[in-house]
């Protein structure tokens, strides 16, 4: 079953980049699409060069510490609105409006504010993902049951011990939706911020070569960026297995209805 | 209301409700329901009491009141002396869902409580194993609460509660869930485990076996609104062997006359659709 399932994936890998060589110069212009080969070779250059890693570097260091500020942020700004209801109705629409922006829009603003060094590219990515992680760590805590936090105060607990030993906890697999969720707008964060403004990270690096007609090299940095993604997205499932143990177990238990 | 038997009790009552009434807003439109009303009832310290009466008949409502989560509309409720108002932290609560933290382990579980008033670590481990030991769950300290069996769970919560070690139990259906048989271990070990540590205890029911094998007495419930239809003494040995219990002719007696209680209103003809 799990065996023919990595077959079948690995024949429509191969055979979508069969297809791209071969509608490369015959369907399509190379000079547009590229092909497989061409960006293997150039791939290897840019490795070869030190270039690639250069670039990744700065790229994945501006959506890491993006990724930690706004997450940071917003799972603490989470917790406080969630227990504060009243506030949280007051700012409602505002949080909303907020959300319905797309972030892209502000990018402009924030070189203004910010510069184009890293700085301005780590803010950004952490405001684009502030509000997936604000949300869903905000309705994690107000999903706590009720019933729950009544059972915990009547053996005496206090708001301080609820919130340690039932509230946080309880909220902590919805933090972690909102993490994974927000993992490629990390990414999105970082690279519009190069591709924007900037001499540096894989998003200039394919706006560099695109705008040289290296149709190749553009490819070569968006297997790169690809890479990057699955990367950051193992990282933060690693760290949910080590956070969250008993969800292994819930996982683990055989399915029976 | 009438009592059933004369004999006033020689202590004074742990717990009483005196002319409750207890409304909550209508699910439609703006009236009002009215969940309970005009409930006296006493119950003395170390005794155990079951409430039987039909869904949504206010069972829980009256527990919740007990432990100061609602306020009753009229009436007052006294708990030892003093008007209950606020979290009534004497009490302890068991439903139907066990309440367990998914992400603790069975023995930090069973910890929970001893945490919260702040014991060394050391010895509430130790504490809490004694208790799992006690409800028979040793070897299992280190499960998750979803890796083990309903039954377990409910063992888990009931160590957690004696862990906690109110004065007053409020277990609110809490063997719903469970087969016949594990439910029937479940109603001997609480019985023998309440009078041993002397607990007085409220248990919320609508099964009539359950209510006559367990209580010192019962309080049988109208529908909606719940009033007090009557207080059946159960005159059986305080050292009752539930296994047995059933070849006993008085409980034969006692279980037939609270089901005539508690069908005497659908054979009056007012049956009642609950859920
Ligand atoms: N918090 C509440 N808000 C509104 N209605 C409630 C609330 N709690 C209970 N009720 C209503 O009061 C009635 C009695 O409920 P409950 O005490 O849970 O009954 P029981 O436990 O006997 O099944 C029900 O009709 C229920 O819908
Ligand atoms: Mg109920």
């Amino acid at each position: 079953m799990k065996r023919s399932l990595y077959f079948y994936r690995l024949v429509f890998g191969v055979g979508l980049l069969l297809l791209w060589q071969v509608a490369s110069g015959w369907l399509v212009s190379p000079v547009y699409i590229s092909s497989p080969v061409a960006v293997a070779g150039r791939l290897s250059e840019l490795i070869a060069s030190g270039e690639l890693f250069r670039h990744a570097r700065i790229t994945a260091f501006e959506a890491i510490a993006g990724f930690l500020l706004g997450s940071g942020v917003a799972i603490v700004v989470g917790l406080v609105l969630g227990r504060a209801r009243r506030l949280a109705e007051v700012l409602d629409p505002f949080i909303m409006g907020f959300y319905s922006l797309p972030k892209i829009a502000l990018a402009p603003l924030f070189v203004m504010w910010f510069g184009i060094d890293m700085s301005m590219k780590i803010i950004f990515t952490a405001a684009v993902v502030f509000l997936v992680v604000f949300l869903n760590t905000y309705s994690g805590v107000r999903s706590v049951s009720p019933e729950q936090q009544t059972v915990f105060r009547l053996m005496g607990a206090t708001e301080r011990q609820v919130v340690r030993m039932v509230i946080i906890p309880a909220a902590l697999t919805w933090v972690f939706v909102g993490l994974r969720l927000s993992a490629p707008y990390a990414l999105v964060g970082a690279i519009v911020g190069e591709i924007i403004a900037g001499n540096r990270g894989l998003g200039y690096l394919v706006a560099r070569t695109t705008a040289q007609f290296d149709t190749a090299g553009a490819f070569a940095a968006i297997v790169a960026i690809v890479t990057l993604g699955v990367l950051l997205n193992m990282g933060i499932k690693a760290l949910e297995r080590s956070l969250m143990p008993w969800r292994q177990m819930e996982d683990a238990r055989e399915v029976a209805i | 209301m009438h009592m059933d038997s004369d004999i006033s009790p020689p202590l004074p009552a742990l717990v009483s409700f005196a002319g409750i009434q207890k409304t909550f807003a209508a699910p439609e439109g703006d009236g009002t329901l009215v969940a309970v009303e005009g409930v006296d009832l006493t119950l003395e310290e170390g005794h155990i009491l079951t409430i039987l009466g039909p869904s949504g008949c206010g069972k829980s409502t009256l527990l919740n009141m007990l432990a100061g989560i609602y306020k009753p509309t009229r009436g007052t409720v006294t708990y030892r002396g003093a008007q209950v108002s606020g979290l009534n932290l004497r009490t302890g609560y068991m439903t139907q869902n066990d309440h367990l933290l998914p992400w603790r382990r069975i023995l930090a579980n069973v910890r929970a409580p001893y945490e919260i008033a702040g014991m060394p670590r050391r010895s509430a481990t130790a504490k809490a194993m004694e208790l799992i030991d006690l409800v028979g769950l040793t070897g299992f300290e280190n499960a998750y609460p979803t890796q083990v069996s309903g039954g377990m769970r409910k063992r888990a919560s009931l160590a957690r509660l004696l862990a906690y070690n109110p004065e007053t139990l409020l277990l609110d259906e809490p063997f719903v869930a469970l087969d016949a048989q594990l439910r029937l271990a479940m109603q001997a070990e609480l019985r023998s485990l309440a009078r041993r540590l002397g607990k007085t205890v409220l248990f919320v029911t609508h099964d009539v076996d359950e209510a006559a094998a367990l209580g010192d007495k019962c309080a049988v419930f109208t529908a909606r609104p719940g009033r007090i239809r009557q207080v059946v003494d159960i005159d059986l040995p305080a050292d009752r062997d539930l296994m047995t219990l059933r070849q006993n002719p008085d409980y034969g007696r006692i279980a037939a006359k609270l089901w005539d209680l508690v069908t005497r209103e659908s054979r009056e003809g007012r049956i009642s659709h609950e859920t």
